[in-house]
């Protein structure tokens, strides 16, 4: 028999991750919320690509515009397919410009509240000790307050601006991750391929970095997920209370706090849009999270 | 016992103050009060004046030392927007976001519990799949945004309730509430609707994993084999057992709701304390914004500190654990 014979007759790898995907793809709601999640990451990443106009160019807007009904047509025949805000701008361009935003700052301040999350979890679960006490009291002492008291705490202090949305965000988020990680890698600690990998005598980062973090992956992506749509929902309702981003580059959650002025007169569409693609956006989220939990939990494999 | 109440009373104590250096450096270190303070037109020697009188040439750990000292007086400086007393402020504002808060987790209660155990023993069905799926649509929604869509529908579209505004109230003890005047219920139904929201997902979730245990044990088999019927294995013995953790997390969440309250007053210009605090941060009114901090700091200690000590009192594990570790 020759070798590539002897390859074609073995089954497919079951590798951990061809295992998970199958079991992903098992739920039609979870796998369409993907695709949903693609395609408005796409939308937002081609923000300038994709939209009739920008709404943050001055040469491209009109304040003859201002306040057209979803499907109006301008004097200069400009089509309006969600209407237009106070400024004149496209509703549609606002909306996606406004994903952008909310996508850019919740994703940033994941990532980054990930990284020292995880490094603190890992940290206190690997070194123990004072260092575990000092870190996990601290962890325990920021989760008794809800998350939007902290958030508003550290904004009313440092004032409005992206950066301070995104480090908000990320104080908020951290701790969730090094108590998730913390757990598992004190579970992991003890198997046998960590105490295999001591006795080869390999640098500790080594141990850490190649061994045990990955171990600990399957619960932090699950929380990853859920934190991510809280961490959308949460910005849009700093936006709302004034004290997120910026009025000149709006998030979705400042484009309806915007609408909110016009609801009484009736004008709903300047409020009805935005929301309902912010609720779209973290209830895919949400779906994919919900899911995943159920797909990543050992417990409901056996 | 004494030594662990104790201990916990001790670590809220450091808890708030913790959360005080935090709050005193975060909003008068960083920026200047006297900028506020003074009138734009003010000259060198008013702007002396006004720093020795208010001791900010003192070394930081001095006025940080002054600032507690007056804190644990209740003084917590006086507004700069309405000119009085900031913590009677903020008090006199408190019955309003009570009020909101607990009638909210009451209607998280009432809609959640009976959704919830349908879900639960009809976990395979449609009805069961939708009431889960409706539970994340509630935990998705942005919280302000489905209150507009309230006021749009409710208040613009159809008229039926007022769009904001506390309204009529009843007079108890010296305080006002909404719930004593049914002139004012119109009023409270939006904001306590809104508030509730995403409690009611979180009663669903709860009372649907329990009631799916429940149905499991063996005093719900033997109430079945005694003959008794659905209605009361379910309205009478499962309830009993799946409502301990649930009223326990509502308790738990009402300092929740108290702090999320601030987005619902918003919305529907509630005069609670979160209101106050929103209005405050806009016109940067400092007095306000530390004392509402503080105030609700410290009520979060005493919850914590409440719920830790009636746990040890019901569970002893817990104290031995805290007292090994």
């Amino acid at each position: 028999m020759t070798d590539a014979a002897l390859v074609t007759t073995l089954p497919p790898v079951e590798t951990p991750f061809r295992i998970f995907v199958s079991d992903f793809v098992r739920n039609k709601i979870a796998v369409s919320a993907l695709a949903i999640i693609v395609v408005l990451a796409l939308l937002a990443i081609f923000a300038p690509w994709v939209t009739p106009q920008n709404p943050y160019d001055l040469t491209q807007i009109s304040i003859f515009d201002n306040m057209l009904k979803p499907g109006e047509k301008s004097m200069d025949g400009k089509f309006f397919l969600l209407g237009s805000d106070e400024q004149g701008r496209d509703m549609l361009s606002a909306m996606i410009y406004g994903l952008r935003m909310s996508l850019f700052v919740s994703a940033t301040a994941t990532a980054i509240a990930l990284l020292v999350g995880v490094s603190m979890g890992v940290t206190a679960a690997y070194f123990g000790g004072r260092v575990d006490t000092a870190i996990m009291r601290l962890v325990d002492l920021q989760l008794s307050f809800p998350a939007i008291l902290i958030a508003l705490i550290l904004l009313a202090a440092l004032g409005k601006g992206i950066d301070k949305v995104i480090l908000a965000l990320m104080l908020v988020q951290w701790a969730y991750y090094a108590r998730t990680v913390r757990g598992n890698a004190l579970v992991e600690r003890r198997r046998e391929y960590i105490e295999a990998a001591q006795c080869l005598a390999l640098p500790r980062y080594i141990i850490i970095f190649k061994h045990l973090l990955p171990n600990c992956l399957p619960p932090l992506i699950v929380v990853a997920t859920v934190q991510v749509a809280h961490a959308i929902s949460l910005e849009a309702t700093l936006s709302f209370l004034g004290v997120g981003v910026p009025i000149t580059e709006p998030s979705l959650g400042l484009l309806i706090s915007n609408g909110y002025k016009y609801i009484l007169s009736g004008k709903y569409w300047v409020s009805v849009f935005p929301g309902l693609m912010l609720l779209l956006t973290i209830l895919s989220i949400n779906l994919v999270g919900d899911h995943l939990r159920d797909v990543l939990n050992p417990r409901l494999k056996a | 016992m004494l030594a662990f109440i104790l201990r916990r009373i001790g670590q809220s104590a450091f808890v708030i103050l913790a959360m005080a250096a935090l709050v005193f450096l975060s909003v008068f270190a960083i920026g200047n009060p006297i900028d506020i303070l003074l009138a734009p037109d003010a000259d060198q020697i008013e702007r002396e004046q006004a720093i020795v009188r208010l001791g900010l040439d003192k070394p930081m750990w001095e006025q940080f030392f002054v600032f507690l000292v007056n804190m644990l007086h209740g003084d917590l400086g006086r507004s700069f927007v309405h000119g009085s007393d900031a913590v009677h402020l903020i008090l006199g504002r408190l019955p309003a976001t009570l009020e909101l808060a607990i009638v909210a987790l009451f209607l998280a209660a009432l809609v959640g519990v009976p959704l919830g155990v349908i879900a639960g023993m009809k976990s395979d069905t449609w009805v069961g799949r939708s009431i889960m799926t409706g539970s994340i649509v509630g935990f998705s929604l942005p919280n302000f945004w489905f209150g507009i869509m309230m006021i749009l529908l409710f208040a613009v579209e159809l008229q039926w309730l007022p769009s904001g505004g506390r309204g009529p109230t009843g007079t108890l003890f010296g305080l006002e509430f909404s719930l004593l005047n049914p002139a004012g219920w119109p009023n409270l139904i939006m904001p306590a609707m809104t508030l509730a929201i995403y409690k009611v997902s979180l009663v669903i979730r709860l009372a649907c994993a329990g009631t799916r245990e429940a149905l499991l044990q063996d005093y719900v088999r033997f109430a079945r084999a005694k003959g008794l019927s659905r209605t009361r294995i379910i309205g009478v013995h499962v309830l009993k057992n799946i409502l301990i953790p649930i009223v326990t997390v509502l308790g738990l969440e009402l300092g929740s709701m108290i702090a999320f309250a601030v987005v619902t007053e918003t919305v529907f210009a509630w005069p609670g304390m979160g209101k106050l605090l929103i209005d405050s941060i806009a016109r940067l009114d400092r007095p306000v914004i530390v004392a509402y901090l503080m105030i609700v700091v410290a009520m979060f200690a005493m919850i914590n500190l409440i719920v830790d000590i009636l746990y040890s009192v019901l569970d002893p594990r817990v104290r031995i654990t805290e007292t090994a570790g």
